[in-house]
Order: C-alpha cells, then structure tokens, then sequence
C-alpha cells in the first residue's frame, strides 16, 4: 500500500497544493544540481583535459578487462560460496552434534565480521601460514568465506520452510535420508530460495570491488591506476561507478522479476543489503 | 598471542571508535530512511520518483565506489570534512536507502484495512500514521532494523580503511604489516568483531520474537 | 507460468558463465607484456638455463660494455640467483602510482619508471633479456611482508634504506638518494622547512619513513591523514583538507609537474633517503648479484640511461650516482 490509499482523493485545493509542492521541489532539486555542476565547473572538474584519457580506446579495453576480472571473481567466488554453502546447511542440520556444532560455530562467526577482515587474512595471513593465494585468490577465499555462510542460512531456512509432510511422505515410501533430501526437499526447497540466491549473488558481485584493496587489478582498481596517470582521479571513478551502477541495476532488476513469481520466498538468513531489495520487488508488485 | 596482550589498548581504542562510527552513522540512517520512506509513499509522483531513485542508486553502487566518490567528488564541489564525518556520512547515506526500504517494506505489511478504517472514525493523515500505521509497522521492523545495524557494524570497516579512519579495522591492518605477525593480529580482529557483533545478533534475534505478533 | 521464474535464473546462470569464459579470455589478451613474459617464462628458461653459466651480458644492450669490463656479475650454479633463473621468473614488488618512479599506464597496461627500469636490468642480467620478469603491487605497508613472505624476490619502490627496516631484510643498493621534502600549495609561503609543520596538517604514507621522520622533527604536526597512496595525499592537499604533503623530493617532483603550477616544493630536504633494493634478509648471493648489477650499470652508463628515460624526463639532471654499500 502507499499511504495514498488512505489518503482522500485530493479536492481542487488539495490538487493545487500538490502541484505547488511539485514545483517547489522540482525547483530545490534542479538548483542543487546546477550548484554542483558549476562548483565542479569552477574547479575545471568538467574541462575536456580531465576527460581527455577517456579518449583512447585502449583505456576503454583497460576497464572493460578490468570489469572481466569483477566478474571472473565474481563467478568463480559465486560458485564456490554455494557449494560450500550447501554442505554447511546439511552439516548445520545434521544429526550428529560435532559436525552440527562445528557448521553451526563457522556460519555464525563468518556471517558476523567484515568481508574485508576475511580479505585481509587470506592476501596477509595465510602467506604466514604456507599458503600464497594471490590477489586473485585472496579476493575469492574473502567472498566465500563470508558467503558460504550467507548461503548457508539461505539453504537452511528453505529446508526448513519445506512443510513437513513432505519428509515424513519421503520417508513413508522408504527414501533414505540422502534419497529424500535429493528428490523431494531440495528441488522443492530452491524454488522458493531462488530470489534470495539471486539477491546475494548481487551483493557478492558488489563486494569483489573490495579487491582493490588487496591489489586484484579489477574495475576499482583499474579506475584508481587510470585516475593516477591521468591526474583525473574523479572522473575515472566516475566512469567505474556509471559502469557498477549500469550492471547492477540490471542485475536487480532481473533478480526482482524473478521474485515475483515466488508466492512466499525464503529470506531467513539474507544481511540486510540483500534482504531489502528483494523485499522491495514484493511491495512493488 | 603476545601481538595482542602488548596492543590491547590499540584493539579497545579501535573497538571504541567502531562502535561509535557505527551508532553516530545509524542514527544518520534513520534520518535519512525516514525522509526516504516517506518520499516513496508520498502522493506526490516528483517525491516518489525521487525516493526510488535514492534507493535504486545505493542498491547499484558498492560501498567502496561510493566512499571514494565521496572522497573524491565533494571538495570538488567545495564542501571537506575530516576523516571521521566523511565515514559517518558515506556510512549514514549508504545505509539511509536500506533503513528507507526497510521502513516501506514495514509500512506494506500494515493491512490497508488499518488505514482506512482509521479514516474512517476520522483520524487526519499525521493520525492515521503516528497512532495506527507506524506503532504496528515498528514492531515488524525490529528485525530488519537490527540486521541493518549489524550489516552496518561490518561496512563500517570499508568505509574507515577508505578514508583513513582509525577504527578497529584500520589500526588492524596497521598492525598486521607493521608488526609481522598478521595471523596473530589479524585472528584478535576477528574475535573482536565477533564481541561486537553476536551479542547484537542474540538480542536482535530475541526483540524480534519478544514483539513478533502474527495475523 | 511456472517455468518462468526457473528459465531467468538459467539465463542469470548462463550469463555468469559467459562472464567466466569471458574474463578468462579477457585476462589473456590482457596481460601486461611483463605478465605475458611470466607465463611463457617456463619454456624461455629453459632455453636460458641450457648454459649452467650464463653470463648476463649475452643480452644485446650491455654485451659490448661487457666485452670492455669483462667481469659481468654471473649467475653461479646453486645460488639463490640461479634458483631464481631456474624458477623461470623473478618477481618484483613495485609502485603503481608514483610518478617517474613506478607508475602503470593504462592505455598500455605497461608500467613505467625509473624503478622498473632497474628491475628490467637485473632481470636481463639473470635471464639475458627483461622479458621474464612480473611487476607486482607493493604499496608502502606491504612491502616487508612481501618480502618475507617470499610474495616477491626484490621490491623496488622507492625504498629507503633504514636500521629499522634492515632487521627484517636486507637491501642491495642504494641506487639513488633522495632526500625528504615538502610540498606545498604555489601560494602558501607560511612552511619554508620541516619546523614550520608544526601545528599543521601534513599528510604522509602509511609504513613510510617519511611519516616517523615529521613525527620526530616536527613533534607537534597533525598528522592524523595518512592513505596507502601519495596521490590521495596529494588529492587532500589540492582540496585544502591537509596543509602540506611530505615525503622524498624525488616523488613530490612528479606531482609538482603534474599540477600546472598549483604546487610547489618547498625545497629545503631535512632527511637523506638512500632509496635500497629489499630483498630476503640473509640472501647475501643476492644481494651481491643485485649491487654487482647496480655497479656495472654505473660503469658502463646505463644507469644513467634509465635514468634520463625516466626521471630525466621532469628535467632532473641525472646525478653522480651514490656508491653501494656492502654493509
């Protein structure tokens, strides 16, 4: 609902007032646009030489590359969260304790720190310990670390939404554990987890740009090296964000299409910057 | 272990200044998701529109851009702030979509029942939303606002190393390549987030059932 | 109407997959010449350790300086030198954003600087040609647990030589000095020397010496603003939000040509900066190798080349360069 719909139908003079406050509005938003357009201006923020690098078609191939390795990280972090994420939620739910508490003890401590912690270790940690990741690697070992947990509490609470009827008509028929699990509780289950899935491989795609921070040359980083050779540190960025924005609106915009065909979608588990978007796609149905 | 007893007061002060970047950004949060939320059911379309784009531009960009763009962007438009105002704002407006969504999507599960018989014993629209509207949609926000907050508690980390802020993430990561002992350091990082973050889970968890009610 | 949904997320799934495909080959194509050089490295050793003693001259540039001296550092079976050539790539710790120095170009993914330049040469010493050697990111605080880590055999970036850094690994070196100074907006005549930092903002680089440098001198500076990157620091200096950045005069020189005549330096150096080639503490074959290489590329003028290449180009006159120091 909005709150229009309690709202009366405005009469002429609510109608008036209405349109002035349109106007006032669109008048206060078009005027700090123009302040800012002419700061930037002043400040030759906007001279064609700030912008002359993007120019080249060469630095156009360095970002396009560099959102490639966004990407690769992306992918490959995706695929190894949800593996991973998926053996957590069985070992979450599984009978025996010590791999129950174990399951349990990881999702809830990697789900509570930051992305950039987990990062961080594997690029400056694990070279201590014998293991020499790479930035590339580094950035993948962060991301899944963080969201193999995410994943698992996602599998986990569509398990659990699954009525319990359905096991216990598996068991009748005489599945074992594992045959039931394959054929009736998660086919069912990722249906309604679909969404969420979707939601947080968004956001995991957002956070590979923290892999500038540990020197994964992708389209952050890239945007930082170009703004340092160009002394245009703004506009690189600038292009890099239009870039990020460009996709991952897209991106949102497809994981709501597919929201909306889900009756009651599975969100237990999701942080909140997966979880509003895809409640958002609810509400504006 | 001895890296962390000898920087302890280092581990507390950036603890200190974690909890503070993030509480100070929250209520920044607040603010804003309030304003947004009540842009996007505004019955002005221009209000609306401007709601949905907020939102939409912070869904789309990550954290880290915005914080550089802010770093970048606003002097260039004349306005600096020191390290610590820069994290909160970029924090505060980051956030303040999640708070505005989080406070619509609370809003939409109020029947349209609620409203409309709240006009219908004759209560104004300020009425209608403080006395019927909002009490029943606090309740069912609690959760969300809680997994803001803690998502929060985490981001606050990107957002201090962007800028130079020296909370618990930060001094870390100094302490990680100055001291040479980056698993020590680094694994006494990781329990600390963990102090600040799973009593927060518990007690957010807990309110949300304390004032859940089902319909 | 049911399949729907199912069918978005194949094509959600189907575009990550391309995404994959893509950035593999994107990565390929991609590589800077250095990188490409890592890869086909195996096979180029292999042509290269054919010779047990492979004398570091048989590359074309330096041969005839080598016919005149003679005693070119040579790659000794069994050194960690030889390790290295065996490896089939030697890997380097450098800068990214530092001007003249180490600075990476985006419209050829190269990058550039009077620090690659001397990588390259004792790259070619070890190989015969500069073409298997992998630059790497090193930024400031990175740098001794790279080289500890064994993430990088030399870090080349601008690297004073210090007591402190020296408990923790060894440098070869230095191949130039420079010395600390301040840059400051063209208009502000209020900081003529380090003791007029005080009470200012300064700005500096996180695990650098110049930072420890001001705190010492300048006891009363605030120097709260400290980023992993010079240019951020120059960044803040340009928006007003810091008074002054320092760090060696060298660096800031880049910055000041870059400005169109916003910045300047104040000129008044209050440190020297022996700028040092870090490598594994207690790899004396090493390091040996590596000053071997500094001093033959003094002799023979190549040093002096890559200077003029490099920092030559800010019309910096190339110095006498500084004697190693076998410590």
């Amino acid at each position: 609902m909005t709150l229009a719909s309690f709202l009366d139908p405005p009469g002429p003079r609510g109608r008036r007032r209405q349109r002035v406050a349109t106007v006032v509005t669109a008048v206060v938003v078009v005027a700090v646009a123009v302040i800012a357009v002419r700061r930037l201006a002043e400040q030759g923020q906007l001279d064609g030489d700030r912008w002359d690098v993007f120019a080249q078609r060469s630095v156009w191939m360095f970002y396009l590359r560099g959102f490639a390795r966004t990407l690769q990280a992306g992918a490959v972090g995706g695929v190894l969260s949800l593996t991973l994420g998926l053996g957590l939620a069985f070992g979450r739910l599984a009978r025996g304790r010590p791999v129950r508490w174990v399951a349990t003890a990881y999702i809830e401590a990697f789900r509570a720190v930051p992305l950039v912690l987990l990062m961080f270790f594997a690029f400056l940690g694990l070279p201590r310990l014998g293991l020499d990741l790479g930035p590339f690697w580094s950035v993948v070992a962060g991301l899944t670390g963080y969201n193999s947990a995410v994943f698992a509490e996602i599998f986990r609470a569509g398990i659990l939404a699954l009525p319990a009827g359905q096991t216990e008509a598996a068991d009748a028929i005489g599945l074992r554990y594992w045959q039931s699990m394959r054929f009736v509780v998660v086919p069912q289950a990722t249906r309604a987890m679909v969404p969420a899935i979707a939601s947080q491989l968004i956001v995991l795609l957002k956070d590979t740009s923290l892999g500038a921070l540990v020197s994964y040359e992708e389209l952050l980083r890239r945007a930082q090296i170009t703004g340092e050779f160009a002394r245009s540190p703004l506009q690189a960025l600038a292009v890099a964000a239009l870039f990020f924005a460009v996709v991952i609106f897209a991106l949102n915009h497809l994981a709501r299409r597919l929201e909306r065909h889900r009756p009651a979608p599975v969100r237990d588990g999701l942080p909140a910057e997966a979880l509003l978007p895809a409640a958002a796609a609810q509400a504006s149905r | 272990m001895d890296v962390i007893a000898d920087n302890l007061d280092s581990y507390l002060g950036g603890i200190a200044v974690t909890l503070w970047l993030s509480v100070l950004s929250f209520l920044l949060a607040v603010v804003i998701g309030v304003v947004v939320a009540t842009f996007r059911v505004s019955p002005l379309r221009l209000l609306r529109t401007l709601g949905s784009v907020y939102v939409e531009v912070f869904f789309s960009l990550p954290l880290l851009v915005w914080a550089l763009l802010f770093f970048f962007g606003l002097p260039k438009v004349g306005l600096t702030y020191p390290p610590f105002t820069s994290a909160v704002i970029v924090l505060g407006t980051f956030t303040g979509a999640l708070v505005g969504e989080a406070l619509r999507s609370g809003i939409n599960t109020v029947p349209p029942g609620q409203g409309e018989a709240a006009r219908a014993v004759g209560l104004r629209f300020w009425q209608v939303l403080s006395l019927v509207v909002l009490p029943q949609a606090l309740r069912t926000m609690i959760g969300p606002l809680g997994s803001i907050l803690l998502a929060l508690v985490r981001n606050s980390a990107v957002a201090a190393i962007a800028m130079s802020v020296d909370d618990l993430m930060w001094r870390s990561d100094q302490l990680a390549t100055s001291t040479a002992h980056p698993v020590e350091v680094l694994t006494g990082t990781f329990v600390a987030y963990l102090i600040l973050t799973v009593p927060g889970t518990w007690l957010v968890n807990a309110l949300a059932r304390r004032y859940r009610f089902t319909r | 109407m049911k399949k729907r949904p199912m069918s978005l997320l194949s094509r959600l799934l189907v575009v990550m997959a391309l995404a994959t495909a893509a950035a593999a080959c994107g990565s390929d194509s991609d590589t800077t010449s250095a990188d490409t050089a890592a890869t086909g490295g195996t096979e180029a050793s292999t042509a290269t350790s054919s010779g047990a003693t492979t004398s570091s001259a048989s590359g074309s540039e330096s041969s005839e300086a080598d016919e005149g001296s003679g005693d070119g550092p040579t790659v000794e079976p069994g050194t960690s030198v030889a390790a290295i050539r065996d490896k089939g790539k030697i890997t380097i710790g450098v800068k990214y954003d530092v001007p003249l120095f180490g600075l990476k170009n985006p419209t050829t993914g190269d990058i550039e600087g009077f620090d690659i330049e001397i990588g390259k040469m004792i790259t070619e010493a070890i190989f015969g040609d500069d073409s298997q050697v992998e630059f790497v990111e090193a930024v400031s605080k990175n740098r001794e647990p790279f080289i500890q880590d064994g993430k990088v055999d030399l870090v080349i970036s601008t690297y004073t030589i210090n007591d402190a850094r020296k408990e923790v690994v060894d440098f070869a070196g230095p191949y130039y000095v420079a010395g600390q100074d301040i840059l400051v907006k063209a208009d502000d005549d209020s900081i003529k020397g380090v003791d007029d930092l005080n009470g200012k903002k300064v700005c500096s680089v996180t695990g650098s010496t110049s930072l420890t440098n001001v705190q010492e001198q300048a006891p009363q500076a605030d120097v709260s603003v400290v980023f992993d990157k010079y240019s951020l620091c120059v960044e803040a200096l340009n928006d007003g939000r810091v008074q002054a950045v320092t760090t060696d005069n060298i660096i800031l020189l880049g910055f000041v040509a870059d400005s169109d005549g916003d910045l300047k330096i104040v000129d008044n150096p209050f440190t020297e900066e022996p700028y040092g080639i870090g490598l594994k503490k207690g790899d004396t074959e090493l390091r040996d190798f590596v000053n071997d290489v500094l001093e033959q590329s003094y002799d023979d003028g190549s040093w002096k080349d890559a200077f003029d290449r490099t920092v030559g180009q800010s019309g910096q006159e190339a110095p006498t360069p500084p004697p190693v120091d076998r410590y």
